[in-house]
């Protein structure tokens, strides 16, 4: 009985998501509900978390429930501890999501709310929930080894250099976007740049309350920071309004540009617990606080989607980035579908708190899905938008034309509505001078979830809302920004201290000073290339963040299907190989199209030609002139960028499939570096309990 | 219902770290002092700065 009421239970759970699919991707009317997203989203996880995860647990991975975890073996109370599974899920759903999932689906809006949403649902489900869920499994297998460790014991060493390399490139592509947002969203706003300043003082003053006030009372001191950034959100208003402070704030991109990046060096150097680890807490309170208030909002409220299910912008046009829908929109939505960073939190961090492999399904599995559906909730904020407003927003001026006239003007001509006298009541209603060419994503977001937000909870706060949501992104983007520099750090040191032991060692200031110095100037100089783009930086940054991402997503792959393979399970090999081959497929065609597309808003040759043949005609104005060369070059370095990621993508997976090759002829090869099994201790207690 | 609450209020302690000094104290008694002469815990504040500095070791935050 009771199973017969499960399995009706669970076809009504997916004639629901079919219903809901077919809803959101037939429809042509004007406008469609966001609560039919939501629908077609909750049950396809559920359904795929309910099948396909116990699937790949039970008869791809054969997860052993009574087979010890490292943290029991080697628990030594601090890094290795077995912990409660929901904390598990918290510590490593924390560390994943960060500002891609929000800032991702923002720009793939531009393709209208479909393509971006599908391959969201679709490329989690059955790639990055995976990756994330094997990498979990082997990582926990071999002592929460980590993906570059991994890469060199089971496919050799130069998979292993691949995913180091890998990493390093990544971050520092990642730093520079994410600094690029931020300085958008600053750029000429006295009350986002007053807020985001005033989050600095007040990590320091919780750091130092938990180091020396009131030691390790991480809930009390966290609980007086968040009460201060929402005061600096309201006292942001009160400088907006005064008349000499709020020119103190009033800055162009670049002054801010450099400010992030002194600042990203004192953070990189000044001790953790300073900075880094307060930040961490109070980004941490903000983004789960923000993503349910959000969610709540959003399902109260059910707000109607206005961007067209796909737009003319798939042809390769679209102003916020160019290129076609295929392989564009994969590249753009990293994060959300499946992300290649992931793979270095399920290796080497998460194993070692698993006090039992059965836990591995809903925390690598379940934590993707969460994220995932962070992504169609932005994805919702960006799309409920009026698309005239939403394109006017987010196109740079180097499209659209500098003036608010022209601007409207040319957003119209794409057949999207939208008036001067609109955008200023709504940069008004915002407490912002102008929200023309506020590229990168997050003043949109702000935008739809303050109109989200203000409509659910009280329409009069709709300036406090929109910088309380910039305020969000801001921190966690800083966040990622100290963090991932200080992560270049330590491999930098890593990788120096094969040369010399001295630069090698993480206290030796000197070397923190010179490592530190050269992660920064790397993401620096993007970031500043980024700043001086009249096309907004984005446009070329993010595309090469999402190619950088989805190698490394590719390489985890081509780790765990050698080790499938090397295992004798090469009739389930497809579960990863899968994913893989579409990944390859995605970054090898749009690395291709990056780098020998005619097209100069897609080529990165074409476009540095262009640059200097309208350099050479003297059909440059002279403010664009200064700085053509620098862009001239910097194309040229993007293109050989490019061409590296895909080099060493392809290199990886050669090696892992002549590894195979060698394996199924019989002939020796790499063994399984997997620790040999030992009875679990705890299980008894698990059942007596 | 008060049972609960007090079991999620654990859980969020336990989920910040605002209970790790605590739990350390609970593994020290359990496995490091099996003999007299083993050294006494870390303070509450040794503790917290060691164990910070362990946490920012590594790949700890995502895009």
């Amino acid at each position: 009985m009771n199973r017969t009421i499960k399995t009706i239970f669970w076809i009504l759970v997916a004639v629901l998501a079919a219903f809901a699919l077919a809803g959101i991707a037939l429809n042509r009317g004007e406008s469609i509900n966001a609560l039919w997203l939501i629908t077609a989203a909750v049950c396809i996880y559920a359904i795929a978390y309910r099948f396909y995860s116990a699937w790949i647990a039970a008869k791809v991975l054969v997860i052993d429930e009574t087979r010890a975890t490292p943290a029991e073996r080697l628990d030594n109370g601090r890094d290795f501890i077995p912990t409660n599974k929901w904390i598990v899920f918290g510590h490593h759903f924390a560390a994943i999501a960060g500002p891609g999932p929000l800032i991702g689906p923002t720009l793939a809006a531009q393709f209208g709310y479909l393509p971006g949403t599908l391959w969201i649902l679709i490329g989690a489900v059955l790639g990055g929930a995976v990756q994330d869920m094997v990498t979990l499994f082997f990582s926990t297998r071999r002592n929460g080894r980590s993906l570059g460790q991994m890469a060199r014991d089971e496919i050799g060493a130069v998979g292993g250099t691949a995913a180091l390399v890998g990493t390093f490139m990544i971050m520092i592509i990642l730093i520079a976007v994410l600094g690029l947002v931020v300085v958008n969203a600053m750029k000429h706003s006295p009350w986002a740049t007053s807020t985001v300043a005033a989050t600095i003082p007040i990590a320091m003053f919780v750091g130092l309350y938990m180091r020396n006030i009131r030691p390790g009372r991480v809930l009390e001191a966290s609980a007086i920071g968040v009460g201060l950034l929402l005061f600096s959100v309201f006292a942001g208003g009160w400088i907006d309004h005064h008349e000499t402070l709020r020119t103190w704030f009033d800055h162009d991109g670049l002054p801010l540009a450099y400010a992030i990046i002194i600042y990203g060096f004192a953070a990189a150097v000044l001790p953790v617990w300073l900075l880094l680890a307060p930040r961490d807490y109070l980004s941490t309170f903000m983004k789960l606080g923000t993503i349910l208030l959000l969610a709540i909002a959003i399902v109260i409220l059910r707000p109607d989607i206005h961007m067209p299910a796909v737009t003319q912008f798939v042809d390769g046009t679209g102003p916020i980035f160019g290129g076609k829908l295929f392989p564009f929109v994969f590249i753009t939505i990293a994060c959300g579908a499946i992300s290649g960073f992931h793979a270095l939190i399920s290796s080497g961090t998460t194993p070692k708190l698993l006090s039992n492999e059965r836990d591995i399904r809903m925390i690598g599995y379940g934590g993707m899905l969460l994220e995932s559906f962070v992504a169609i909730m932005a994805m919702i904020a960006a799309t409920v938008l009026e698309p005239g407003v939403f394109f006017a927003i987010n196109s740079p001026a180097g499209v659209v034309g500098k003036e608010a006239v022209d601007a409207v003007a040319k957003v119209n001509s794409w057949g999207f509505s939208v008036t001067v006298e609109q955008m200023q009541q709504l940069a008004s209603d915002m407490g912002e001078s102008t929200l023309f060419a506020r590229t990168g994503g997050a003043p949109s977001l702000a935008v739809g979830m303050a109109s989200i937000f203000g409509s659910a909870f009280g329409k009069h706060l709709l300036a406090l809302w929109y910088h309380f949501a910039i305020m969000f992104e801001a921190i966690f983007i800083l966040t990622t920004l100290d963090a991932g520099t200080r992560v270049g750090r330590f491999m930098l040191q890593d990788m120096l201290g094969n040369f010399n032991k001295k630069l090698g060692e993480t206290s030796y200031t000197p070397s923190v000073i010179f490592t530190s110095s050269i992660v920064v100037a790397g993401w620096g100089y993007f970031l500043y290339i980024g700043v001086i783009d009249p096309n907004g930086g984005v446009n070329i940054l993010w595309p090469l963040f999402g190619i950088a991402n989805q190698m490394l997503a590719a390489i985890a792959l081509c780790v765990a299907t050698g080790i499938l393979v090397k295992s004798g399970k090469l009739r389930y090999a497809w579960v990863t190989g899968l994913p893989l081959a579409w990944l390859v497929t995605v970054t090898t065609t749009a690395a291709y199209e990056k780098i020998f597309s005619a097209d100069v808003r897609v080529g990165f040759f074409a476009a540095a030609n262009d640059m200097a043949t309208k350099l050479a005609a003297g059909a440059l104005p002279t403010d664009k002139a200064a700085v053509a060369p620098q862009l001239i070059f910097n194309q040229h370095l993007d293109a050989y960028l490019t061409m590296f990621f895909v080099v060493v993508l392809w290199v990886v997976l050669v090696d892992m499939l002549l590894l195979c090759a060698r394996y199924l002829a019989g002939k020796p090869v790499l063994k399984l570096s997997e620790v040999p099994r030992e009875p679990s201790r705890l299980v008894e207690n698990w059942v007596r309990d | 219902m008060l049972k609960k609450l007090r079991h999620l209020w654990h859980l969020f302690r336990r989920l910040s770290g605002d209970d790790a000094y605590e739990q350390y104290l609970k593994h020290h008694v359990e496995f490091h002092q099996a003999t007299v002469d083993a050294p006494p815990p870390l303070s509450r504040k040794e503790f917290f700065r060691l164990w910070q500095d362990d946490k920012w070791k590594g790949v700890k935050r995502c895009c």
